[in-house]
């Protein structure tokens, strides 16, 4: 059973290259599933999810920079606003802002780890969630700043997990699979 | 991780006109961002058909995702069900004996409502509910609480209607789109409901805090007599809320009101009814004969 599966495998990678639809679409989906997502998951009575799209961006820009473009925040995040209840425009103007950020960053700190990332994109989600809720609260609403304490717990320990299932998924993307002429 | 190598523009114009032309994509979006807030802020229904249009789209995906979220909900609590079986039961056996009771109490009451509104000539057709619905989706990931639910104008649902489950008010219908409309939940700080304490009568408002819980605001200042475990239903006064809906249970007083759960926790709801938006009934006509 497991030599002609061994021998079949590299074979079919020969004159094989990604197909440029999905090696360039796919951030752009996941980013808008990820967005869609939270509100399904549950019926929540209380911020605790943590924001998926914004995570996505984050890690995908982390991952792979320069894929997407800084001015990416304004489309994904045009989506974000439609499904996460914000007042129409705060993701386009903090995932905007973000992205420069991340731009910045990378240009001073080229050589970067694990827990760099991590803690720049700590600072990020903190910033996000806190600035969300400002921009709610100017809209109208009236939340205090304890009701974000555990979204934001959640959303820090969650980000590794993200970046995993990124990872993951540009993986499948640079998968080559179209037949090279 | 290695940098990407072609950072640097260097000499070349062209990469350095890309660099810039970037960046000032990304300020542009910002500039956008910042001017949709705004707008936003200025008028809130600016951007709901957008919003109502969007929904409708997903609605397909939210509802085959809430059939899975109910069905995973139901086999968590079969397993732990299944290890206090013994003493649930008992429990709920007294509790529907205690309720057959109360039950024969309430159709008594029922029946001298009736016999005291005919005294009164008090006829109200009685106007039910609009739709049965499901809730789909909620707002998870921000502060503010809507959910959306999977009727709009194809059911004749209008702004406003109030929305509740078997346990209780949820909220009421605030954006209306072709088959989803948009709920705001009375968790959510924005919402006020005025109510009473079931037993007595007291009057207070009830307003989210955002966290799941309500703050209940006495409207006669003086000696705060709500105790913990206290029921809180609608009042009805402005209009909007049908009267005596059960809303929330009291956990911790204050000096001036108290904090109180919400009795139909919409994590556990699945199906909700929409309800005619309520109106006092109108003041009695003056009697003619006084005016001569």
């Amino acid at each position: 059973m497991m030599g002609p599966r061994r021998s079949a495998l590299p074979r079919s990678r020969i004159n094989r290259v990604p197909s440029p639809l999905v090696a360039h679409s796919l951030p752009w989906l996941t980013i808008m599933l990820a967005s869609v997502l939270p509100g399904w998951i549950v019926i929540a009575s209380a911020p605790v999810l943590p924001p998926l799209g914004f995570l996505m961006f984050v890690s995908w820009r982390q991952l792979r920079p320069g894929l997407l473009p800084i001015w990416a925040g304004l489309p994904l995040g045009i989506v974000d606003d439609l499904y996460s209840g914000q007042p129409f425009g705060s993701a386009v103007l903090l995932w905007s802002l973000a992205a420069i950020v991340l731009e910045v960053v990378e240009a001073r700190l080229p050589w970067r780890n694990f827990l760099t990332e991590w803690l720049v994109a700590i600072g990020l989600i903190v910033a996000y969630i806190v600035f969300s809720l400002v921009l709610a609260n100017v809209a109208g609403a009236s939340s205090s700043l304890h009701v974000i304490v555990p979204q934001m717990v959640i959303s820090i320990l969650s980000f590794p997990l993200v970046g995993l299932i990124v990872a993951k998924v540009d993986r499948i993307r640079l998968t080559p699979f179209v037949v090279l002429r | 991780m290695a940098p990407p190598a072609n950072r640097r523009s260097g000499f070349s114009r062209r990469a350095q006109y890309s660099t810039f032309l970037s960046y000032t994509a990304g300020v542009l979006g910002v500039v956008v961002g910042l001017g949709l807030v705004v707008v936003s802020i200025v008028n809130p229904g600016a951007f709901s058909s957008l919003r109502g249009a969007a929904t409708d789209i997903t609605e397909p995906a939210a509802k085959a995702t809430a059939g899975g979220r109910v069905a995973g909900s139901g086999v968590l609590s079969s397993i732990a069900g299944f290890f206090t079986m013994g003493s649930e039961q008992a429990r709920i056996r007294r509790e529907l004996a205690e309720a057959k009771v109360r039950l024969v109490e309430a159709q008594a009451i029922e029946a001298e409502n009736r016999r005291l509104k005919n005294l009164l000539d008090l006829t109200r057709e009685d106007d039910g509910a609009v739709a049965a619905a499901r809730l789909t989706s909620s707002t998870g990931g921000s502060t503010r609480r809507f959910a959306t639910i999977d009727s709009g104008r194809d059911k004749g649902l209008t702004q406003g209607m109030p929305i509740r489950s078997t346990l209780g008010l949820v909220g009421r219908v605030l954006e209306v789109g072709g088959s989803t409309s948009r709920v705001l939940l009375i968790t959510d700080t924005e919402s006020i409901v005025p109510v009473r304490r079931s037993t007595d009568g007291v009057p207070a408002f009830a307003q989210g805090n955002g966290d799941g819980t309500l703050r209940v605001r006495l409207i006669n200042l003086g000696i705060n007599p709500l105790k913990k475990g206290d029921v809180m239903v609608t009042s009805g006064s402005g209009g909007l809320y049908r009267p005596g809906t059960p809303m929330a249970i009291l956990t911790e007083i204050l000096r001036d009101g108290a904090v109180a759960r919400v009795l139909s926790d919409p994590a556990d709801t699945d199906y909700v009814m929409v309800e005619q938006v309520w109106a006092p009934p109108p003041p009695p006509a003056p009697n003619e004969n006084t005016g001569e």
